[in-house]
């Protein structure tokens, strides 16, 4: 376990705190990249998914959709975008990548939080003269929220795992330590970037969970509750990891 | 596309050795994760505990994974031994799950029709449980076929030789059609396995053979499941 105390001293060593390869800044432009990707695709997937879930119409699309989504490998996307685009424009073939992958989770989430509202509710929102768009954003968007964040997580962990990857067509962020380690042959340095990449990834995934718990505990609001959902990851496994 | 044509027996060579780092972790994962979904579901204590263990393990980011593996299991990160180990974890992290609902799907009053029989614990398993379970547990090992045919290709990387070659050899090169062809290879690759899987499904369990896919998963029995939560 030597190993781990070496990437701990590295860690913990002051010459990986300032300058612009500092911890912090590689964390900051890999925050910013994944933040910036999951809000263009919960800007897509959302309205799709709402469309999806309220008129029961073109699921199977979806669910093909997410099929194939799981199959592509997010690298040769990545490496194929780049050479398009150019090396200087990686920045947005790692961005058009990202919602690629992030696309069929938030859609998932949104179509089955919706979908799983309760019929008779739906009904009786329809009986009290509520309009359509009434019953969207007051009946099925807040009692499917546990899914909707649900399906961000996925995405959101999606996103972060294959923005590791996108250090490789010089991205930044936090796999710059792990592949710069392997190219100097510098196992202390990939061990601590790997540390932090897994303590980022772990943190979002609690911060979710905590966000999943409260919007829970908004729609429950009698025990037993019978539209409470399943948890996302069983309507729609998780689809996080590149 | 000529690249294409010259390079032949390279593609052939990297999609053997793709799907063979692609077998090992799938099947490992499926043998490893039955039990431990069957444990889950039997002890429901244990359920909540289990399932978000496995759901942290999918949480790292496979590159870290890499990475993390090797001074823990004693071996050089460039050895296959760190991929396969690694894909195994998250087939397992997958696949967990899908194995305790696949339990909980099993019709309870055909469970305890079984034990009035006077089937005991073990022949219970196998003739009962084990194949009611199976369109679920079916279900969840596609899905973890087509990701882990996926995430095979990250291990070019640590320098593990597979269809992820044709990326970076053809990023160094700028040569799209090298990338593009292992792009399709890898998605030909997860597909002929899941076919694969879904043939085998059928002759398996000529029972299920209406093609319901994952939908038993949703079916689930309310009493049973209600309960766990």
């Amino acid at each position: 376990m030597n190993l781990f105390a070496d990437a701990f001293a590295w860690l913990a060593s002051p010459e990986h705190h300032t300058g612009s390869d500092a911890i912090a800044v590689r964390l900051g432009e890999h925050l910013l990249y994944s933040a910036i990707a999951v809000l263009i695709s919960a800007a897509i997937a959302v309205p799709i998914g709402y469309f999806i879930g309220h008129t029961r119409r073109g699921k199977q699309i979806a669910v093909a959709f997410s099929g194939a989504a799981r199959a592509l490998p997010s690298l040769g996307l990545l490496t194929l975008l780049t050479l398009f685009v150019g090396i200087g424009q990686a920045p947005m073939a790692a961005t058009i990548v990202f919602v690629v992958l992030g696309v069929p989770s938030v859609l998932a989430g949104a179509y089955a939080g919706i979908e799983a509202v309760d019929e008779h509710v739906v009904d009786a929102a329809r009986a009290m003269g509520m309009t359509e768009w009434q019953i969207l954003w007051r009946v099925e968007a807040p009692i499917g929220l546990p899914l909707l964040i649900g399906g961000l997580r996925s995405a959101t962990l999606q996103i972060v795992s294959t923005a590791v990857l996108a250090a490789y067509v010089g991205l930044g962020g936090l796999g710059t330590y792990i592949l710069r380690g392997i190219n100097l042959n510098d196992y202390t340095q990939m061990l601590g970037g790997a540390l932090v990449i897994v303590a980022l990834a772990l943190v979002l995934d609690a911060a979710f969970s905590l966000t999943v718990w409260l919007a829970e505990s908004t729609t429950r609001h009698r025990p037993g509750n019978a539209a409470k959902p399943a948890s996302v990851s069983q309507t729609h496994p998780q689809e996080g990891t590149s | 596309m000529t690249w294409l044509a010259r390079n032949l027996d390279l593609v052939l060579e990297l999609t053997l050795e793709h799907l063979w780092l692609s077998l090992l972790p799938i099947v490992a994962g499926l043998i490893i994760a039955v039990p431990l979904g069957q444990l889950a579901w039997r002890q429901q204590w244990l359920r909540g505990p289990m399932l978000s263990l496995v759901g942290l393990l999918y949480t790292i980011p496979s590159l870290a994974l890499f990475v993390l593996l090797p001074p823990i299991l004693g071996i050089g990160y460039l050895s296959r031994a760190n991929l396969i180990v690694a894909l195994t974890i998250y087939a397992v992290a997958l696949m967990t799950r899908f194995a305790s609902d696949a339990f909980a799907s099993v019709d309870s009053h055909v469970r305890q029709a079984a034990v009035a029989m006077g089937y005991d614990g073990w022949r219970r398993f196998w003739a009962v449980d084990l194949p009611l379970a199976g369109p679920v547990l079916l279900a969840g090992l596609r899905v973890v076929a087509v990701s882990t045919v996926s995430l095979v290709t990250v291990g070019v990387l640590v320098g593990i030789r597979s269809l992820g070659f044709l990326f970076t050899d053809g990023l160094q090169r700028n040569i799209p059609v090298e990338i593009l062809t292992g792009i399709v290879m890898t998605v030909v690759t997860a597909l002929a396995l899941d076919a694969l899987l879904v043939l085998l499904g059928r002759w398996l369990m000529p029972w299920s053979r209406s093609g319901r896919g994952r939908a038993p998963a949703r079916r689930r029995r309310p009493g049973r499941t209600e309960v766990a939560r």
